[in-house]
């Protein structure tokens, strides 16, 4: 998850794709570049810089930005602020468009068309695309495209953002243009400024009246209403059932993330130890073939076997992003948020933050107010990542005993689920304390959230996020978890141990005596020096724990098939007083290096991400020591 | 009559948006996202208890809006 941005053919005209938040800007976008991106249904989820590059019927190429949605050119969140900049040229290092691209949502003329106006100002080229048109139609509104085109002085073109070839207007409009020539579609003076507060409430009721007047002499004056999200509404919005519904939705997810991946790990596990017997008759036994079973396979295998989980995950958390729900499940835990002085605008990115808190973190820009927007960076790490999926089920498997509740519920899954709450709930005790630091006058935290209509999530997108997904999950298998683990490897197995030394040979090397002495620092809390050598390369990335005790684990046993499974080795190894430390350390534990990143690039210095570093660590440790003495004085060390 | 006090689904109209002195930039935010003169609008539920958050259609446009942003919308 980089910004970096895209340079290539600076020669080429560039068009910004401007819009208000769910007018369909996305899926359009996809349409004309085919570069394939997140499509979602709810406000600002268009936070990252996204160019594509079209190639006209005349084989010109054009460059197409999509840029942030907005709801007015008057910016009050960063992401809008980003908009403005750029369709002013103050945007750094980024050119002006040369042309715009209005898109409106049929559905939403009103408040799309506001905006038109104001873009109309700024003196770029304008051309207009009527979105969504099918679905007006069908809900019996007729635009006159032509005589919308005459109101506003600018063409109009339309298209149906989800249809394969829903942008053929566009793309044939585009090949028609003449690019040395765009005054035409140019409306205002070219020397435009970013409208001050006076200005822009002047303009937005003048606007207004034009805007009224447009719809009246098109003869769209009148409100169709959306009886189908109402009628969804009025169950999964109830103030009783509402909560019931989204409770039981989230706990389901848990449960399928458990009991749909069993088959697939199952498959996983078996290719990984069909490939460790092949390398052991093929390679003879010295240090490579060490290297590449104890060390690469034990270390790869061990991650690879919790990629199915991760993508029912997120499998459930793009359902409901495209869906629609997602808003509205903020929207039923406002009152919750803003119990510890938040709103349910923070909602969304928290979310985010259980697949992966870099998009969580990077989606908090559309959080307009910038006390709001720190405390969810502050807390957004708490939420369990996808990355800790694996260290949270390899230590369930291995001491959470399989067993039916009742009906559907089983133990391993309650489990999880508890786990993932107690980061939800220890995310809320900081926000919480955080308020009470907070001066009257930062407290006054808007909502103001658009509830989009609900669509049928459609597959094939789902399909693209996850397949992305998997790809950036193998890419980091072989790019920074390879290295971790070889690394590792190298560690663990150098300096060979003394002749005639008793105990495993892992014992004598550098990582040994890097464990040694972590383990005086980690002994309170119940952890051995095994698992102490492990958190280290677990600082580059969460689930680098799992490889790394499994290769710890492989070079201090002395069974020949080393990449076996890590599972009975640590059930048998380890107290359940450890583990529960364990589990309770990775609740809060300290971030890794990318979030780090993430954060001090978000809030412009070094100071947020140490506060953050700090209290988390401190977190952590208070709560593996807490658990650990229960347990321990429960009798389970 | 303000937007906290209106009847449950009836249809009223945007009178204007009277922002509190400390935060004199929700006027704007709310008219951007549609809160203006003239603008038909209905609350669609006020939550538990009548205390927010609501759900106000304005125009075409469905919003979730707390229960201090909905007594800051005047309407008739």
């Amino acid at each position: 998850m980089t910004e970096s941005k895209v340079h290539f053919f600076s020669s080429e005209p560039v068009v910004a794709l401007l819009g208000n938040p769910n007018c369909g800007k996305t899926a359009l976008f996809n349409l004309l570049t085919g570069s394939r991106q997140k499509v979602a249904n709810y406000s600002g989820v268009t936070v990252e810089r996204k160019e594509g590059r079209l190639t006209l019927g005349s084989g010109k190429h054009i460059r197409i930005l999509d840029l942030p949605g907005a709801y007015s050119l008057y910016p009050r969140s960063l992401d809008e602020r980003v908009t403005c900049n750029v369709l002013l040229g103050r945007a750094e290092g980024e050119k002006r468009p040369d042309l715009v691209i209005c898109v409106l949502s049929a559905m939403n003329l009103r408040r799309n068309l506001r905006l038109v106006l104001a873009a109309k100002r700024l003196g770029l080229p304008c051309v207009v695309v009527l979105n969504m048109l099918d679905i007006a139609n069908r809900q019996g509104l007729k635009i006159d495209i032509a005589a919308l085109s005459q109101e506003l002085g600018l063409p109009v073109v339309t298209s149906v953002g989800i249809h394969a070839n829903g942008a053929d207007e566009i793309k044939h409009f585009l090949s028609n243009l003449d690019w040395r020539n765009l005054s035409a579609l140019q409306t205002g003076t070219s020397d435009a400024t970013l409208e001050n507060v006076a200005s822009h409430i002047a303009h937005t009721e003048s606007d207004n009246v034009q805007v009224h007047q447009i719809l009246k002499n098109l003869n769209l004056d009148q409100i169709i209403p959306d009886h189908f999200s109402d009628r969804l509404d009025a169950v999964l919005l109830h103030p009783f059932f509402g909560p019931l519904i989204l409770v039981a939705l989230l706990f389901c997810i848990f449960q399928a993330v458990f009991s749909w991946a069993t088959l697939p790990m199952e498959l996983i596990k078996a290719a990984i130890e069909f490939c460790g017997t092949q390398i052991s008759q093929v390679l003879p036994d010295t240090w490579i073939r060490s290297l590449f079973i104890n060390g690469i396979l034990a270390g790869l295998g061990g991650v690879v076997i919790f990629l199915p989980q991760i993508l029912i995950l997120f499998f459930f958390i793009l359902l409901l992003e495209e869906s629609g729900y997602l808003p509205r499940a903020a929207y039923l835990l406002d009152r919750v948020m803003g119990s510890v002085g938040l709103s349910g605008r923070s909602f969304i990115p928290l979310l985010s933050s259980f697949a992966c808190a870099i998009p969580g973190i990077m989606a908090t820009r559309s959080i307009s107010n910038s006390r709001d927007r720190l405390v969810t960076i502050l807390i957004a790490p708490m939420m369990t990542c996808s990355a800790r999926l694996p260290v949270y089920a390899l230590l369930i498997s291995a001491f959470i005993p399989e067993r039916k509740l009742w009906a559907a519920v089983d133990l391993q899954g309650l489990v999880l689920f508890l786990l993932y709450l107690a980061g939800i709930v220890g995310a809320m005790g900081v926000a919480w304390i955080l308020k009470h630091f907070t001066s009257e006058q930062f407290r006054m935290n808007a909502l103001m959230m658009e509830l989009p209509s609900y669509h049928l999530p459609r597959l094939g997108n789902l399909a693209i996020s996850l397949w992305q997904r998997a790809e950036i999950f193998m890419r980091r298998v072989g790019g920074i978890i390879l290295i971790m683990t070889i690394a590792l490897w190298v560690l663990s197995s150098f300096p060979l141990p003394p002749e005639g030394a008793t105990g495993s040979p892992i014992q004598y090397s550098f990582a040994g005596m890097l464990g040694e002495a972590l383990a005086h620092v980690f002994s309170p809390i119940g952890f051995n020096w095994q698992i102490s050598i492990a958190l280290v390369p677990g600082m580059a990335a969460r689930e680098v724990v799992v490889s790394s005790l499994a290769t710890v684990y492989a070079l201090s046993s002395s069974s020949a098939d080393a990449a076996d499974a890590l599972i009975p080795l640590i059930s048998s190894g380890w107290s359940l007083a450890t583990a529960l430390s364990l589990l309770a350390w990775f609740v809060f534990a300290p971030q890794c290096l990318s979030t780090i990143a993430a954060v001090k690039r978000e809030t412009g210095g070094w100071k947020i991400p140490i506060i953050m570093l700090s209290y988390l660590f401190g977190l952590a440790y208070l709560a593996s020591f807490i658990t650990y003495r229960i347990a321990s004085a429960l009798g389970l060390g | 009559m303000n937007l906290d006090q209106v009847e449950l689904g009836s249809l009223y109209r945007v009178n204007k948006v009277n922002a509190p002195k400390g935060a004199p930039q929700i006027k704007g935010q709310l008219e951007d996202i549609g809160f203006l003169p003239g603008e038909p609008v209905t609350v669609l539920r006020k939550g538990l208890l009548g205390n927010g958050p609501y759900m106000v259609r304005v125009g075409t446009s469905t919003f979730a809006l707390r229960k201090s942003e909905a007594s800051m919308v005047s309407v008739d």
